[in-house]
């Protein structure tokens, strides 16, 4: 029996009998542990049926649009947007990538369970209740410009209870990192996948706490007598700017970290640059301080005056343009590693998460060049469809490469390596899914045009994320287990022990001599 | 179904709570710090439309002063509890963590007679929204300091094992408390 450590093994027991009583006891199991691997699957699991839910509004958005439907009303629609848009950020690219990193980080750093591991549990099940109530909110007319007086408080308590929820959550994953660490895996050893957690841990931690400030006042005021910050419409002023461009690059970090880790391990050979590659995540981590300002707008009139350009270009450079200066850096130190040197005999493979993570990062890069472009004011695109085409892009980007991070670590999970010819496909039908769900709003924003094809493809595109989730879920289900502790030969601590991990994770953990210590026991590899 | 390894001994301690501490603090220093930016920007648009703010009311100092100084004493008294926890003093130390829920809860009360006292009206103005909403995260604050006391008592007075480090981490707390506080005092009750 899987244990557990929660102290309903006796209650589960008692249900084992039948079918429905082993269910409820695999309900009661998972709904009330604290090991982690659980409450990070948890966290994705709910993150993908968030996806699969905010695809069916695009999708049902686009339809409209496309056929002329009529068939919603303006307020419908105005409620699909901001479920599509509220719902991209923080119930699809956040839980997903903030539940890797709570079922992995722990493993990879060596510890036996993550730090305040009911703190996570219980940061979870704010998250959880909080996007419900923020989609019950917003479909009985609450959000922005909502009609509903109570729903729209609703929906600002929803919020407030979600960014709660995310900052234990990222309490407990950069704690973990900076006090639970295996003896000999000093910070520099840190395994990249950990380091882009910690990173964005840290970027939570500092810009939802901001979030929740702001959605206090907008909720005692609204309720009482809506003068400081006037009425529902008028939430449209500050709400948007924890949604939107360079704010949702954090919740798309640890996708640098998925691609950094498999890379080397698919070319099996270490990675020579490792401080570059943190340095590049930490980059991208500036992006919080976009957040803690409460800016997103850096606008770059090149049509002003030189001084007044350079004064401009330099508040952009520092917020827009770092982050995505870490995402070039991460790859260009990639190219570093593919490089064939000679030095190792290992020929290198495709591996199929390697290739969600390597797709993932260069979409992160074009969200980020996309959120560049709009802080050209000569561009006009503020205020167009290219803002949503470039949340869009990053989001689902940071999608994508967490699929690729659970079928990478499904064996420390389920103990079941993932049918990789199922895979794969999945991973460059997801990628295709992300560009026509952004990209044909990009360019309708640069054209300033609302052609009915941009809506087409944008609604193929969404369709596409939605078959691939359901896809990802049917061919995630089993696949092969051999009882071997690293099936894909990868470099880190977390595949010496067993698969699927124990509840404890290690029974025994020698000390650490090196960033990659699995490598070093293999005839390729020899201490760093 | 899998069986699980053995357990191994438990790893050594690495101030996991001081960390979890200090992370807290930072956040609820940049809720803190987001909330005055706030407050600022929009006394500001109200004195840049001619009126006056904090309008008809009058704070009273007194009161907001000895908030201030009971949550410098409550730091005081954190810290005296650190010094005898890991002198496993455990009379002291209960003392000492006694002293600092009593000074919480004088906080709170004095906090509830600056409201009575102002009588600020929620639904008229700018201001009433403005104050509530910041004054009550900052109440909001120290009863979590408060519930962090008592778990710290329970856990150090009434655990298996002498654990001081949970005593150094609420500590490390109440210095957040105290120095957010600072920050609200001055903005909200000093340059108003």
């Amino acid at each position: 029996m899987e244990q557990s450590g929660t102290g309903v093994g006796a209650g589960s027991a008692l249900l084992s009998d039948g079918r429905i009583g082993t269910t409820v006891g695999a309900v009661a199991d998972w709904s009330t542990s604290t090991d982690h691997k659980k409450i990070g699957r948890l966290f994705a699991g709910f993150g993908l049926v968030g996806l699969v839910a905010v695809s069916v509004v695009a999708v049902l958005r686009s339809l409209d649009a496309v056929a002329d439907l009529d068939a919603f009303t303006g307020q419908q629609l105005d409620q699909f947007a901001q479920l599509h848009h509220f719902g991209l950020a923080v119930m699809v690219a956040l839980p997903l990538t903030l539940g890797l990193s709570v079922a992995v980080t722990p493993l990879q750093v060596g510890a036996r369970a993550i730090a305040f591991a009911r703190l996570a549990l219980l940061g979870f099940y704010m998250w959880l209740s909080g996007a419900i109530l923020l989609v019950v909110a917003i479909v009985n007319g609450g959000g922005i410009g909502g009609s509903d007086s109570d729903m729209v408080d609703l929906s600002l308590a929803s919020m407030v209870l979600m960014m709660i929820g995310v900052v234990a959550t990222a309490i407990s994953v950069a704690t973990t990192v900076l006090t639970s660490r295996a003896p000999g895996i000093t910070m520099r050893r840190v395994p990249f996948f950990s380091w882009t957690a910690l990173v964005q841990a840290i970027a939570l931690i500092i810009t939802a706490p901001v979030m929740v400030g702001l959605i206090v006042y907008l909720f005692v005021d609204h309720r009482n007598s809506a003068l400081a910050f006037g009425t529902s419409d008028s939430l449209a002023d500050w709400l948007p700017r924890f949604f939107s461009a360079p704010v949702v690059y954090i919740y798309a970090i640890p996708v640098l970290g998925v691609f950094a880790e498999l890379l080397p391990v698919s070319v099996s050979r270490r990675h020579p640059m490792r401080q570059l590659v943190f340095a590049g995540s930490a980059l991208v981590g500036v992006a919080a301080f976009s957040g803690v300002t409460m800016q997103n707008d850096f606008p770059v009139d090149f049509s002003a005056a030189g001084q007044d350009v350079v004064k401009s270009l330099v508040v952009m450079a520092f917020f827009v343009g770092l982050p995505l200066l870490g995402i070039v850096i991460t790859l260009l130190t990639a190219l570093l590693v593919a490089k064939p040197d000679g030095s190792s005999s290992a020929k290198p493979r495709i591996l199929s998460p390697m290739l969600f993570g390597l797709l993932s990062t260069l979409l992160f890069l074009l969200g980020a060049v996309v959120g560049v472009l709009l802080q050209v004011v000569d561009l006009e695109l503020a205020g167009t469809t290219a803002v949503e085409g470039s949340v869009a892009i990053v989001c689902l980007a940071a999608a994508v490469g967490s699929m690729g991070g659970l079928v990478f670590w499904a064996p420390k999970f389920s103990g079941f390596k993932r049918d990789e010819k199922k895979v794969l496909p999945l991973a460059l039908l997801g990628a295709l899914g992300v560009v026509l769900a952004g990209v044909p709003a990009v360019v309708a924003g640069l054209a300033d045009s609302d052609n009915t094809l941009f809506s087409t493809l944008s609604l193929v595109g969404y369709a596409l994320m939605a078959l691939t989730v359901l896809a990802f879920v049917g061919a995630t289900r089993g696949g092969t287990a051999d009882g071997t502790t690293n099936p894909w030969c990868a470099h880190t601590i977390e595949w010496s022990t067993a698969s699927p991990a124990p509840a404890d994770n290690y029974a025994a953990l020698a000390t650490v001599r090196s960033s990659e210590p699995e490598l070093d026991q293999t005839p390729q590899g020899s201490p760093s | 179904m899998t069986l699980a390894l053995p357990s191994g001994p438990a790893p050594a301690p690495r101030r996991q709570l001081l960390v979890g501490s200090a992370l807290a603090g930072l956040a609820g220093t940049t809720l803190i710090g987001a909330m005055l930016a706030v407050w600022l920007l929009e006394r500001q648009q109200v004195v840049n439309a001619g009126e006056r703010f904090p309008m008809k009311y009058i704070i009273p100092e007194v009161a907001t002063n000895v908030m201030l100084i009971t949550l410098f004493g409550l730091c005081f008294f954190a810290q005296w509890a650190v010094y005898s926890a890991r002198r496993q003093d455990r009379g002291h130390t209960g003392l000492a963590l006694s002293v600092v829920a009593i000074l919480a809860l004088a906080f709170i009360n004095a906090q509830a007679f600056v409201y009575s006292q102002m009588e600020v009206e929620l639904a008229e103005g700018v201001y009433g929204s403005l104050f509530y909403a910041l004054t009550g995260t900052m109440m909001a604050i120290v009863i979590a300091g408060l519930i962090f006391t008592v778990v710290a008592a329970f856990r150090t007075l009434g655990g298996r094992d002498w654990q001081s480090e949970i005593v150094s981490a609420h500590a490390l707390y109440w210095y957040f408390a105290a120095a957010a506080y600072s920050a609200v005092w001055f903005v909200v009750y000093v340059t108003k």
